[in-house]
């Protein structure tokens, strides 16, 4: 498949817009929270929820009619999406205003609670977009969701522990160590879902898309000589190296560097920013090759121009 | 089952390649109901477009014992089309009434999801109108009463010069596309995603000559 930006840049911004949130969350029903870092925290997840929205509507040809992608939640996941994100939003900006009106601690932890269901369905949500097509051999697994919600919440840690060392300086050390755990299950979490999609044998060969039975059959000629919406749409169009690097690149940022950072760094502001950043280039490397290494039975039938 | 579903069979053994059916489907669909089908740079360097039909080329076997199959691929019509229940408007839709899989333009969002999940590529995004389009089996001609009886079909089918291309309900058992899907060994494309093709084949067969 063609990573398309808009759709990479919403994922990994949401999802640590929801990783973060659901650490503050934790934290706030396990300990008293200072106001100023749940302020912060609400106000940067509330970001980077925004400015992933604002990149999903990039991906519509319509984007004037987004507002009809609510309908079908019956049956499309990515209509749920659609309801779920901005119920989300909307329950992440009440409960950080009822930390800035300093509500009642049960009031504020229930819109909190609410807030964190709607959290983990979005994360279900924008798993099963993917899981849910089967044919997309190497989506179709459990581990899309778990790794949509490992790697989310593991950006979130880390952004929460940079946070941290804004708003609340005795909490890095902790939130760091939290951090460095769940990147490090995010990371072997993904790196069975490469081995599981190393071992895939597709299920659709040139004999059953065309249905002749024979070992050899070879594409002579797709039936045009220009590209089109097919040879486009799901084709990454990149040199293997590129592909190669982006998964190096992306197993090295996504855990073990911010994870030395993380561990071993000294827990100052530049060093979390640091980590934070690229963990989060890891992350878009990650989105990329998600996209990338996923092979749509329809390019059977593009694999010769002449 | 009882219900109408229209569909095409394609008899693999006569279609000769001559892309007659592409044209034939792209000068009626880039008017009517579905058109414009956009065109980028046409006449320029990298030229790209929408279609709803395309001829392919397979070569089968090694040489010397080789087979040229010529290949039009559309719509299937699936009777269990993935690419409807994804779409997030509703603007995707099979047809009660004769089992067509539609799009309707005016509340698709261009997302491109429904692509996604079609396992055989048969929707392309129009390059300027922004939305999905797709084989319609010509809805706008083959229930048209203002046409001859005769002219009541698919563009392509009334282009193919080898009769390659059959149109009907294979729903009803004494249709032409029944009784050629039964006699000839009509089969279906990729079976094992299940999604139940309305459209089928007809294999090549052996010609054999009697001395």
């Amino acid at each position: 498949m063609r990573p398309a930006w808009s759709v990479i840049l919403l994922t990994t911004l949401a999802g640590a817009g929801q990783g973060l949130f659901l650490v503050v969350f934790l934290l706030d029903v396990s300990t008293a929270l200072p106001p100023g870092f749940a302020l912060v925290a609400c106000g940067v997840s509330l970001l980077l929820l925004v400015c992933g929205l604002a990149a999903s509507f990039f991906h519509l040809g319509r984007p004037e009619r987004a507002w009809r992608a609510a309908s079908q939640w019956r049956t499309s996941w990515l209509s749920r999406e659609v309801i779920v994100l901005p119920a989300f939003m909307g329950m992440v900006f009440l409960y950080g205003l009822l930390h800035f009106a300093q509500s009642e601690r049960q009031t504020t932890l229930i819109a909190g609670a609410a807030a964190a269901a709607l959290c983990l369905a979005l994360f279900v949500c924008t798993g099963m977009i993917y899981a849910c097509l089967k044919f997309l051999q190497e989506w179709n697994s459990p581990l899309t969701l778990v790794n949509f919600l490992l790697l989310g919440l593991a950006s979130g840690f880390t952004l929460s522990a940079l946070l941290a060392a804004l708003a609340w300086p005795q909490a890095v050390g902790a939130l760091a160590l939290g951090a460095f755990f769940i990147g490090a299950v995010a990371w072997l979490s993904r790196c069975a879902s490469l081995v599981r999609n190393a071992l895939l044998r597709p299920k659709s060969t040139a004999a059953t898309a065309i249905g002749i039975r024979h070992p050899r059959i070879v594409q002579k000629a797709q039936g045009f000589m220009g590209g089109s919406f097919n040879t486009r749409e799901f084709f990454h169009g990149r040199p293997d190296i590129v592909v190669r690097a982006t998964r190096w690149s992306f197993l090295l940022l996504v855990f073990p560097v911010p994870g030395w950072l993380l561990g071993w760094g000294g827990g100052s502001l530049a060093v979390l920013a640091a980590a934070f950043a690229l963990q989060f280039a890891g992350l878009l490397a990650e989105r990329w090759y998600f996209f990338a290494e996923a092979r749509h039975p329809q390019n059977i039938y593009y694999q010769s121009m002449a | 089952m009882t219900t109408k579903q229209l569909a095409l069979v394609i008899d693999l053994n006569v279609c000769v390649g001559c892309h007659a059916c592409v044209t034939s489907c792209k000068e009626w669909n880039d008017g009517g109901s579905a058109g414009p089908l956009s065109d980028v740079n046409p006449y320029g360097k990298d030229p790209a477009g929408t279609f709803f039909n395309r001829v392919q080329t397979f070569e089968v076997g090694e040489f010397p014992a080789t087979e040229t199959v010529h290949f039009p691929k559309s719509c299937l019509h699936c009777e269990e089309p993935p690419c409807v229940p994804v779409c997030p408007t509703g603007a995707s839709y099979k047809r009660a009434e004769d089992g067509i899989v539609l799009v309707d333009y005016d509340k698709c969002i261009g997302c491109g999801y429904c692509a996604w999940a079609c396992p055989y590529g048969a929707r392309e995004l129009d390059p300027r109108e922004k939305v999905m389009k797709k084989c319609t089996l010509c809805v706008d001609r083959i229930y048209d009463e203002l046409l001859p009886p005769q002219d009541r079909q698919p563009a392509c089918v009334m282009a193919c010069p080898t009769n390659a291309r059959l149109f009907g309900d294979v729903h009803d058992p004494e249709s032409v596309v029944s009784k050629a899907i039964r006699e000839r060994g009509g089969y279906a494309l990729m079976p094992e995603w299940e999604t139940r093709p309305a459209n089928q084949y007809l294999p090549r067969r052996k010609n054999e000559f009697k001395e």
